[in-house]
């Protein structure tokens, strides 16, 4: 499986990566090298193989349904580039 | 003062606990080190002020016989895991003003346990890497270098920072992480030991995301002592992480010594790899001598899956990697590039922010898990992991103890030597650890000797679920067999 400029386009775009034209190339060629490599995969016989979902068998913890954490507001916007007040300051959303 | 750098870090917690010397003075002697050792872009933030005013706790602590497991030990911590009021980055651009407002589980488990922090040790970026080179913060300098010549060498990576101070003497031992084998492969690289525990052993809160099924924390110091003592106090259940393991953490220093006659050694064929050195094939050999002397018996076994862990590996992590990062996106902390609109500022932001391996890994990942592919690509490699762990789970039902294996496939190779065009030259130097992380299994590396340019050269050991202790036991019996090695002081 190889791919191609547009491709490179299409998923720059589902990644949210800016890729300028001169890059898209250079770009390209390494991620084949890539595929290229995993390629191998597609030899090895997996039928009636289960996918490996937990890597460490067990059972998942579960808590009671109560609220133990919150009223943070001035640590979660610390670090934030932009606020104003409790809100994250972001461009308009254009449709 | 240069005495007190060079204890290992059990001496050093003895010697506090004699009154031989301070915490402070011990705090001291190795910002002094640190300071002296700028060259080598270990660490990538130093907390002096920190740094002493915990060692005055431990001291007071110390005085009144009240003292914690790792009271006054002076850590260095990679920039991977999140720091309470210190600055922490992935070593990306993308985070390089973030301070946490929250600590990670498994540093707040060693300052509950009295250590000092030093500083924030140097990475690849976002833990992407085996050579430290990708950091934002340019590249660590490893402390070794070959005989008769003064090349930049690697540390390797991604925990560079954390295995150049620990073999530099900057820091008793250090906290790393290991997804593909980023705690063994610096470890080998540098004459210092590394563990990766089982999954789970750590907790993964707090520590900044790479590949969530890979990940794990682990200690990185000069001695098997040193690592078993470290792990003692990072490992434990974590209600905060759901993939955290609710059992008892083991005394790992009892198992440092222990007898290790009977038990059953793999030596799978499989790892013995086309173009393989010969002396690290020598070493291999040499270290099932040494347990052999020791009462261990060396099987042939075989791990038919061993070929395809790397490319699994060059799936399932960027895939899990290209859903962490997407976070990152400019909007509620790290750098943010002004945009058009919401999408462009995205873009911009991570384009500006990634370095270029890191960009690679999410765009690999993103295509991976896109329409259309999710199959042929996740889906399988994740079959193949079962495959993979299955290999290893037949072995232990044999009765196989640990297995016995490189850690890397040469020794350390010079700064920017590797950076050609091929990414995948790199991944390659991963082919003996990423098995370990695929099928979650812990695994430590232990110096073995030098390679004939008198650089460092590790031997691994794969354990049980959970069994760290035999392999602290069996890695100690190497440690004494083979001695150990420290670089000589250039800088």
């Amino acid at each position: 499986m190889s791919v191609n400029p547009d491709t490179v386009r299409r998923i720059a775009l589902l990644a949210r990566i800016a890729v300028a034209d001169e890059e898209i190339e250079p770009l390209q060629a390494k991620l084949n090298a890539i595929l290229a490599f995993v390629e191998q995969l597609s030899t090895v016989n997996v039928e009636d193989v289960e996918p490996m979902t937990s890597v460490i068998p067990m059972q998942m913890k579960q808590r009671e349904d109560k609220v133990t954490d919150g009223d943070i507001t001035e640590d979660i916007v610390k670090n934030a580039p932009a606020k104003d007040d409790d809100f994250f300051v972001v461009p308009k959303v254009v449709e | 003062m240069n005495e007190l750098t060079a204890l290992t870090l059990a001496q050093a917690r003895d010697g506090l606990r004699r009154k031989e010397f301070s915490a402070t003075e011990l705090a001291e002697a190795h910002l002094t080190a640190i300071e002296r050792a700028r060259v080598l872009n270990a660490y990538v933030l130093e907390t002096p002020d920190q740094a002493r005013a915990m060692a005055k706790v431990a001291d007071a602590r110390l005085a009144s016989g009240d003292a914690r497991p790792l009271e006054g030990l002076a850590l260095g911590i990679k920039d991977m895991f999140a720091t309470r009021g210190v600055r922490t980055t992935a070593c990306s651009r993308i985070l390089h003003d973030f301070v946490p407002t929250y600590e990670s589980g498994v540093t707040a488990n060693l300052w509950r346990d009295g250590a000092v922090l030093l500083g924030k040790l140097n990475n690849d970026e976002f833990a992407m890497g085996s050579s430290s080179e990708s950091s934002c913060f340019e590249p660590v300098i490893s402390p070794w270098r070959r005989v008769g010549s003064n090349k930049p060498l690697v540390p390797g990576g991604s925990s560079g920072g954390s295995s150049a101070a620990v073999a530099a003497r900057l820091c008793l031992g250090a906290a790393g992480t290991d997804t593909g084998g980023s705690i063994r492969q610096p470890a080998a690289l540098t004459a210092t030991v590394g563990i990766k525990p089982t999954y789970g052993r750590c907790s993964r809160w707090g520590i900044i995301a790479y590949a969530s099924s890979l990940d794990q924390a682990g200690p990185l110091a000069r001695t098997v002592r040193d690592a078993a003592i470290l792990l003692q106090s990072m490992a434990g259940h974590d209600p905060r992480d759901a993939t955290s393991v609710d059992r008892l953490v083991p005394r790992y220093e009892a198992a440092v010594g222990k007898s290790v006659n009977g038990m059953k050694i793999g030596i799978p064929s499989e790892y013995r790899v086309e173009g393989m050195a010969p002396e690290i094939e020598r070493l291999w050999e040499q270290g099932g001598k040494w347990l052999g002397a020791a009462g261990a018996r060396m099987v042939e076994v075989s791990l038919p899956h061993t070929h395809y862990a790397l490319p699994a590996y060059y799936i399932v992590a960027p895939a899990e990697a290209s859903s962490n990062l997407a976070r990152y996106d400019g909007v509620r902390y790290g750098l943010r590039e002004p945009g058009d609109d919401l999408v462009d500022m995205y873009q911009r932001t991570r384009a500006q922010g990634f370095g270029g391996e890191v960009r690679r890994r999410i765009m690999i990942g993103t295509y991976v898990l896109s329409a259309g592919y999710y199959e042929a690509y996740y889906l399988r490699a994740q079959k193949v992991r079962t495959l993979i762990r299955r290999d290893f789970e037949r072995l232990f039902e044999a009765g196989i103890d640990a297995i016995l294996t490189p850690t890397t496939p040469s020794a350390a190779f010079g700064v920017g030597e590797k950076s050609s065009g091929d990414p995948v030259e790199m991944y390659l130097n991963d082919v003996f650890t990423v098995t370990v992380n695929l099928a979650g299994l812990p695994g430590i590396s232990v110096p073995g000797g030098l390679s004939g340019d008198g650089l460092p050269l590790g031997l691994q050991l794969i354990g049980r679920p959970f069994d760290e202790e035999t392999l602290f036991s069996l890695a100690e019996v190497i440690e004494q067999a083979a001695g150990s090695f420290s670089p000589e002081r250039w800088w």
